[in-house]
């Protein structure tokens, strides 16, 4: 499963690895609308997410989405270079609000 | 060839020789200003379709040499290869080989022969140097039309930047495209400016479909890329997709366009434009708070495309900036889609055609005067008001500005200015004075010789020019006025001026001029215009001038015009063609002498006054009358034509004036206006002086139309001649 999921003090933390693409999208989105259907805080890391495209992309975008309107919270964190490099070319790391921090290994690229 | 391709082949060549033209004006403008961009896209797009409509007719040769004309056209556009004066060279002998192809090639169907390939090879090892040899590279797709790009008036946003909207189709992704792929190749293209990501489209979490598409963008593009280029980045996508693509300085109303077309509301795409810059600070501060006090009573707001198309005054300002960038090409481009193209065989019918309902309504006229029926005189009165409208109208049909003939001489002062080593400035005046097809044509030769004469032999070296204290840059200019029912084209340059004296010289010793007569200096200096003097002899003691001279003077004479020449030694020359407006119709002062009727331009037609009784025994001695004091030469038409027949009791005199000079014809009968329709003469008669063609009259006879500046010129001539002689004598 591309999605793990642990819960840290009522706070749901998933955890993404792999690819966020076309390939793997309705998958995806199946699995994190069910994690998003609980009503408490939430943290995606995606750190290990390895490629994104805009079908990725888009269901980043849901997600936020669906989150403002059950009005929980969704924090995006470890953005890896694959995703940051999408939110830069669409302009949307202002949409999803989150502190984007770049990891020196990161950025010798993977 | 099936005759639909064929007349689409004419289509094709008329169109390549005017974007051919197109291109080399482009050129001649990119000389002095090497980095505008529209330029260069103009001559791109130019070559470009000159390629893409010959590859439709199976013309390869047009295609395979056009295509590294484009190749080396399109790295310019890229900003790989810089412009320079060679290069310009190389693409000026281009546009003229691919000329010479269509010519030949297109029109004639036949291959180039052995010149022309040889010079072909030539041109293409000269190209290559700027070809990029590593690879070919040819992605340009036509685009449909891009009328948007060189539309003018209307109100113009201010951006430099391209905007372009995106709305992908859902199945983009299904189809195996990711639209970022797309985002990420247009960054290659330019820069993105700014970016905003439209997912307003993405429906609820049950109904969204991980595999469709719901992504827009609204992107701002800074890019020296034509639309062609860039649409093609979306080339693919297109199908399903909304794709907007606004070029800079679009018309404010196409935004608004824009915004009333995407399905997103328009309040909010309004202001995305206005924070992406796309729109102006100002456009956005007079959209924004007129859309706050203009709420609606149902609460509802006036939407932003309205109020942007309100505001104005905003409108006003973006045009006056937007004004100054618009270039001339842009200007010709968009009066052209205004324009019919008709057959000019067509047109000359049409002519034709009223010329014969002019004279058949001057046969109407006629007859109703002769039963004296009033009621019927009325209506052939008001018949042929209309047939002179019509006959105006359908002449006006075949008038063109002058200035498409003037242009053609930049290339000429180029070139012949290089070859001279002269730095010649050509100043084009009155270009929109307009004159009939025929003359237009006809006249370019004579005018040809004119300027190259006065490039070189009027137009002094450099470093004469420094020594007498000119500026070493030389100047001609050509201008063209209306002057009472005449069109006056002047070749003007600053050169050295003529020698008087040399030409008086010479003239006397060719007996043109009598030893001990001074003629005025005008008429001096106009002997050049006489066959003697074009021989090599006077080429090399007139500093040149005078070759072929006599032979512009007789195309001109040919077209009834005139040629003249004025000049100022150190100052410069000036010589003045005039030309009737028209060859086919003209207003005409119908005369009679004895039973034959003559009709005088009635342009020239100055008064007419009676031959008093004095005067007519006077005129046995002396062949001047009196007239207010002046001296008015005067030609007896009886005795000119020699027509039968004793005198009338009475005699008229029409007093008739020709570039500055006047003369009377003497005549018996005035008999008014008369619209006339000019029928050439046949060749037999083209030796005789006097008479430049004939009419027929409303009763069916034919009258001859005199040729007045001959006939001027002569009673002026006998006229001083009578006076010299008798100097002699005294």
């Amino acid at each position: 499963m591309p999605i793990s999921a642990t819960n840290k003090n009522g706070q749901s933390l998933l955890h993404i690895d792999g690819d966020m693409t076309i390939y793997t999208a309705a998958d995806m989105k199946s699995e994190l609308m069910t994690h998003m259907a609980q009503p408490c805080e939430r943290e995606i890391d995606l750190s290990e997410v390895s490629e994104m495209d805009s079908a990725g992309l888009q269901i980043l975008i849901l997600a936020k989405r669906e989150a403002e309107k059950h009005g929980t919270s969704l924090r995006l964190t470890g953005h890896s270079r694959a995703v940051l490099d999408v939110l830069d070319m669409c302009n949307l790391a202002s949409y999803f609000g989150d502190p984007v921090v770049l990891s020196c290994n990161e950025n010798k690229g993977q | 060839m099936s005759l639909d391709l064929d007349q689409a082949l004419q289509t094709y060549i008329a169109e390549a020789r005017e974007l051919l033209q197109d291109m080399e004006d482009s050129l001649l403008r990119l000389e002095s200003d090497p980095n505008d961009a529209d330029t260069i896209g103009a001559i791109f797009r130019a070559a470009h379709t000159i390629k893409g409509s010959a590859g439709l007719f199976g013309l390869d040769p047009i295609v395979s040499f056009t295509h590294i004309v484009e190749d080396v056209l399109d790295r310019v556009r890229d900003g790989d290869v810089v412009i320079e004066p060679n290069l310009i060279a190389v693409l000026l002998e281009s546009g003229d080989h691919m000329l010479h192809l269509v010519n030949v090639v297109a029109a004639q169907g036949e291959k180039l022969d052995a010149d022309a390939i040889k010079r072909e090879g030539g041109l293409r090892i000269r190209l290559q140097a700027y070809q990029d040899n590593s690879s070919e590279v040819s992605h340009a797709i036509q685009v449909e039309a891009e009328i948007p790009l060189q539309s003018s008036g209307g109100g113009l946003v201010e951006t430099d930047n391209w905007h372009i909207s995106l709305r992908f189709g859902q199945n983009v992704m299904r189809d195996g495209m990711d639209p970022l792929s797309f985002l990420r190749y247009l960054s290659t293209l330019g820069e993105i400016v700014s970016i905003t990501t439209m997912f307003d489209a993405l429906p609820i979490a049950d109904e969204m479909d991980a595999e469709s598409c719901y992504l827009g963008f609204e992107i701002d593009f800074k890019s020296e890329a034509d639309k062609a280029t860039i649409a093609g980045v979306f080339e693919f996508a297109r199908e399903g997709s909304l794709i907007h693509i606004l070029p800079p300085h679009s018309k404010l109303t196409e935004y608004v366009e824009l915004i009333r077309s995407l399905p997103e509301s328009e309040t909010r795409l309004g202001e995305i434009l206005v924070t992406t810059g796309a729109l102006t600070q100002q456009e956005l501060e007079a959209g924004l708070s007129e859309q706050q006090t203009s709420a609606r009573p149902d609460g509802s707001t006036t939407p932003l495309g309205e109020i942007l198309v309100e505001q104005r005054s905003v409108e006003h300002e973006v045009v006056q900036a937007a004004l100054d960038k618009q270039t001339q090409s842009k200007d010709s481009k968009s009066k052209e889609n205004r324009y019919i193209r008709v057959q000019a065989d067509k047109l000359d019918e049409l002519i034709n055609m009223v010329g014969e309902l002019v004279i058949a309504g001057a046969g109407v006229s006629l007859l109703a005067q002769r039963v004296s029926d009033n009621p019927l005189q009325e209506a052939a009165s008001v018949m042929s008001g209309l047939v002179e409208e019509i006959r105006d109208g359908a002449l006006r049909l075949r008038m063109v500005p002058i200035g498409e003939t003037f242009n053609r001489f930049q290339r000429v002062v180029r070139d012949v200015g290089r070859e001279l080593g002269k730095d010649i400035e050509l100043v084009i005046t009155g270009a929109d004075t307009e004159l009939d097809k025929t003359v237009v044509e006809k006249i370019g030769d004579p005018l040809m010789h004119l300027v190259r004469n006065a490039m070189d032999h009027g137009i002094e070296s450099a470093a004469i020019r420094q020594a007498t204290g000119k500026s070493v840059k030389g100047t001609l200019r050509l201008n063209a006025y209306h002057d009472s029912g005449s069109i006056v084209i002047e070749i003007v340059d600053d050169g050295g001026g003529l020698n008087r004296d040399r030409i008086l010289q010479k003239a006397r010793d060719r007996g043109l001029i009598a030893p001990n007569v001074t003629p005025p200096d005008q008429e001096i200096y106009n002997m050049i215009f006489e066959a003697g003097f074009s021989t090599a002899e006077a080429i090399t003691n007139l500093s040149g001038r005078g070759v072929g001279m006599d032979v512009v003077k007789r195309n001109i004479t040919a077209l009834r015009g005139t040629v003249s020449l004025d000049s100022a030694v150190g100052q410069g020359t000036t010589v003045s063609i005039r030309l009737p407006l028209t060859l086919a119709i003209i207003d005409g002062f119908l005369v009679g002498v004895g039973k034959s009727s003559y009709i005088v331009p009635l342009d020239m037609v100055h008064e007419c006054i009676e031959l008093t009784e004095n005067d007519r025994q006077a005129a046995s001695e002396r062949s001047y009358l009196n007239l207010r004091g002046e001296v008015l030469p005067f030609v007896m038409l009886r005795d000119h034509f020699e027509v039968e027949g004793s005198g009338a009791r009475r005699a008229n005199v029409v007093v008739v004036s020709c570039a500055g000079q006047k003369a009377g014809l003497v005549v018996d009968e005035l008999m008014g206006e008369f619209q006339t329709v000019i029928k050439p003469l046949g060749k037999i008669f083209s030796t005789l002086r006097g008479i430049s063609g004939s009419t027929i009259l409303g009763s069916g006879e034919v009258a001859l139309i005199l040729d007045v500046p001959s006939l001027v010129q002569q009673a002026v001539n006998r006229e001083s001649q009578h006076v010299s002689t008798r100097q002699v004598i005294h």
